[in-house]
């Protein structure tokens, strides 16, 4: 049984864990950015990460994948700890999606170059069997008539299609989003955020750093509220947004909700 | 406020000039200063172009003795074509020249089909192994063929030999470097630093000393290693320290993002630099990397002070024969017209190659 209608359901604390984190530090020289994150996500579930910049939460979802190197507390995704062991890097890396804010996609390869790119290099696919599959994610985020184009030739919201199609290629077992839809013209959000929405339909573990607070109330299990590297306050989007418990909470959904 | 709306598909863009005499009015003549610069270039050219024709084509004598050149006003090109074989092959034995000929042409001909990038495949490759075998045969005989010791090359097959190879050389040398010099290893750092600043710091001639007087001295007795051999590493060793400087930049121009997103697709060090980084960042540095390998193709001729006998000093040899002294400025002039053929060739190549890979945006 997936979730409950409107794809809001409860946590599923007997679902396996999928991340866990303990106890995280990070600091950038002396500047203590993570402070003591302790957060256990699980199977399916999916998190959307708010809060005001500078608070942590790109670091966050960052260190998930090792983007940024944590100092202290630990880090176990899907079974395997991060640690400073480039075997379980690259292996973690290959199982967790990321989709950037600003696409990162490779100008000098096609759409469906892009896409092949980590199956026929990380997991050693044959470019066949890697093209069928990268032209039916692409189909699925309705963009298949782009895969011969370069990415430059694509509007901002196509690009951003494509870069989740490429993560799904990768057959990630946890998504990342750092702020998918910031970088985007206000007529694109949309169709980002309707992929978003199909995937998570799917019951794709999905952890999200976004503003978008329909997106979150209507697809989220749980809202985090970051702030000054810490998570002030963790709970399902309906008390989240109907009765926020921190005073710096209440500030921010009010400059954030008109 | 009021909008005005009409249909205004049909409209065209006003013409403002016609035909050549609106063109030169808008690039020749558009203000005192650039009427006054333009009536300069046409005096100057007037002042220049036709004596020049004079001396090349009308004065000139193409095939006569010395003796007769020394009673003209033109050129003397007789001193090309009396001396072509020897400018050309150097002390290569006279009757024996058609091998380095063939050698030379057979190398023009596989650089020609490479700069098609539609070849670039794994029987282009074949071709060339294939190829630089047959070239060291013709050159250094072997299988029937009367040996040729390595002393008496010289002239063009030695210029190509010495350009050639060491900017083929050179390039992924230098690539490595630039790599090494932004490792995160801070040995492998400090090594790429070293030899970087080590290499520039000094002249390519130095070098040349070196691996000509220097460098002997360290090997065990008995061992010699070929001149021509010590003055190709020196000019691989010198070009790829200035191609490293180049890269470097364009490994600098390649956003943070685009190494996140190689790697968190799980691609290894490796991977990324190959398939992501390199073939972005050495596209951005054509236009540099070609004017280091133009330079240092016209380098190659500093091996005359080693007494390697190259083009320049087969030419400078020919000037020192008693017969034709003074008819220098007609030797260099065929000289610089070798070199600029080629170096031109370069620099179209790398004009059509960064309009080939660039992407459309």
């Amino acid at each position: 049984m997936a979730f409950s209608e409107g794809g809001i359901g409860p946590i599923r604390d007997e679902q396996p864990v999928m991340i866990r984190i303990e106890d995280l530090h990070k600091w950038y020289g002396e500047f203590h950015v993570l402070k003591a994150i302790h957060l256990t996500i699980h199977k399916g579930e999916r998190v959307v990460i708010c809060g005001p910049s500078g608070s942590g939460k790109s670091t966050l979802i960052r260190c998930i994948n090792r983007l940024e190197r944590h100092q202290r507390g630990k880090i176990v995704v899907d079974g395997i700890e991060l640690t400073d062991d480039i075997k379980n890097i690259e292996k973690i890396r290959a199982e967790v999606g990321m989709v950037f804010q600003h696409f990162n996609l490779f100008p000098h390869l096609t759409i469906l170059e892009n896409l092949t790119l980590g199956p026929i290099w990380v997991r050693k696919m044959p470019r066949k069997e890697a093209e069928d599959m990268a032209m039916a994610f692409l189909e699925k985020v309705h963009i298949a008539d782009q895969a011969r184009k370069f990415p430059g030739q694509l509007s901002g919201g196509q690009q951003q299609r494509v870069a989740i199609a490429r993560s799904l290629c990768m057959k990630p077992s946890v998504m990342l989003f750092d702020e998918p839809t910031s970088a985007l013209d206000p007529e694109m959000v949309k169709e980002v955020l309707d992929v978003m929405i199909e995937l998570a339909e799917e019951g794709m573990t999905m952890i999200v750093v976004s503003h978008e607070m329909g997106f979150a109330r209507s697809v989220a299990h749980r809202v985090l509220f970051m702030d000054a590297g810490q998570i002030l306050e963790a709970n399902t989007p309906e008390e989240f947004f109907t009765n926020p418990q921190h005073e710096r909470t209440k500030l921010f959904l009010s400059q954030i909700l008109h | 406020m009021t909008v005005y709306y009409e249909n205004v598909s049909d409209i065209r863009p006003p013409v403002i000039s016609t035909g050549v005499i609106g063109w030169m009015r808008e690039n020749l003549f558009n203000g005192v200063f650039n009427t006054i610069l333009t009536l300069l270039c046409v005096a100057l050219f007037v002042k220049i172009v036709p004596p020049l024709f004079r001396w090349i084509f009308i004065d000139s004598l193409w095939v006569s003795t010395s003796a007769e050149c020394r009673n003209i006003q033109g050129a003397c090109w007789s001193i090309i074509t009396a001396n072509y074989r020897f400018i050309l092959f150097g002390f290569y034995p006279y009757e024996l020249q058609w091998r380095p000929t063939i050698a030379v042409l057979l190398l023009i001909g596989l650089l020609l089909i490479s700069r098609n990038r539609r070849f670039w495949k794994k029987p282009l490759l074949y071709a060339w192994i294939v190829g630089l075998f047959l070239m060291g045969i013709l050159m250094q005989g072997g299988f029937g063929l009367r040996r040729v010791e390595s002393d008496q090359w010289g002239g063009l097959p030695l210029t190509f030999l010495l350009a050639v190879f060491g900017l083929a050389a050179a390039y992924p040398l230098g690539v490595v470097l630039a790599l090494g010099r932004r490792s995160k290893l801070a040995v492998i750092r400090v090594l790429s630093i070293v030899y970087i600043e080590t290499v520039r710091g000094v002249p390519l001639v130095s070098l040349l000393f070196m691996s000509a007087v220097v460098f002997p001295l360290f090997l065990p007795e008995g061992v010699t290693i070929n001149k021509i051999l010590r003055a190709q590493a020196a000019i691989i060793f010198f070009t790829a320290a200035y191609i490293a400087e180049v890269v470097r930049g364009g490994l600098q121009g390649i956003p943070k993002g685009q190494y996140e997103a190689a790697e968190s697709l799980g691609l290894n060090y490796v991977q990324t630099m190959r398939l992501v980084v390199l073939p972005q960042a050495l596209k951005i540095v054509i236009p540099p990397s070609v004017s280091i390998l133009i330079s240092a193709f016209k380098d190659t001729s500093l091996v005359v002070i080693i007494a390697l006998y190259d083009l320049l000093k087969t030419t400078q040899a020919t000037l020192s024969n008693p017969n034709w002294m003074g008819f220098s400025s007609e030797a260099y002039f065929f000289l610089a017209c070798i070199y600029f053929i080629c170096c031109y060739t370069m620099a179209r190549y790398s004009r059509q190659l960064e309009k080939e890979l660039g992407a459309p945006q």
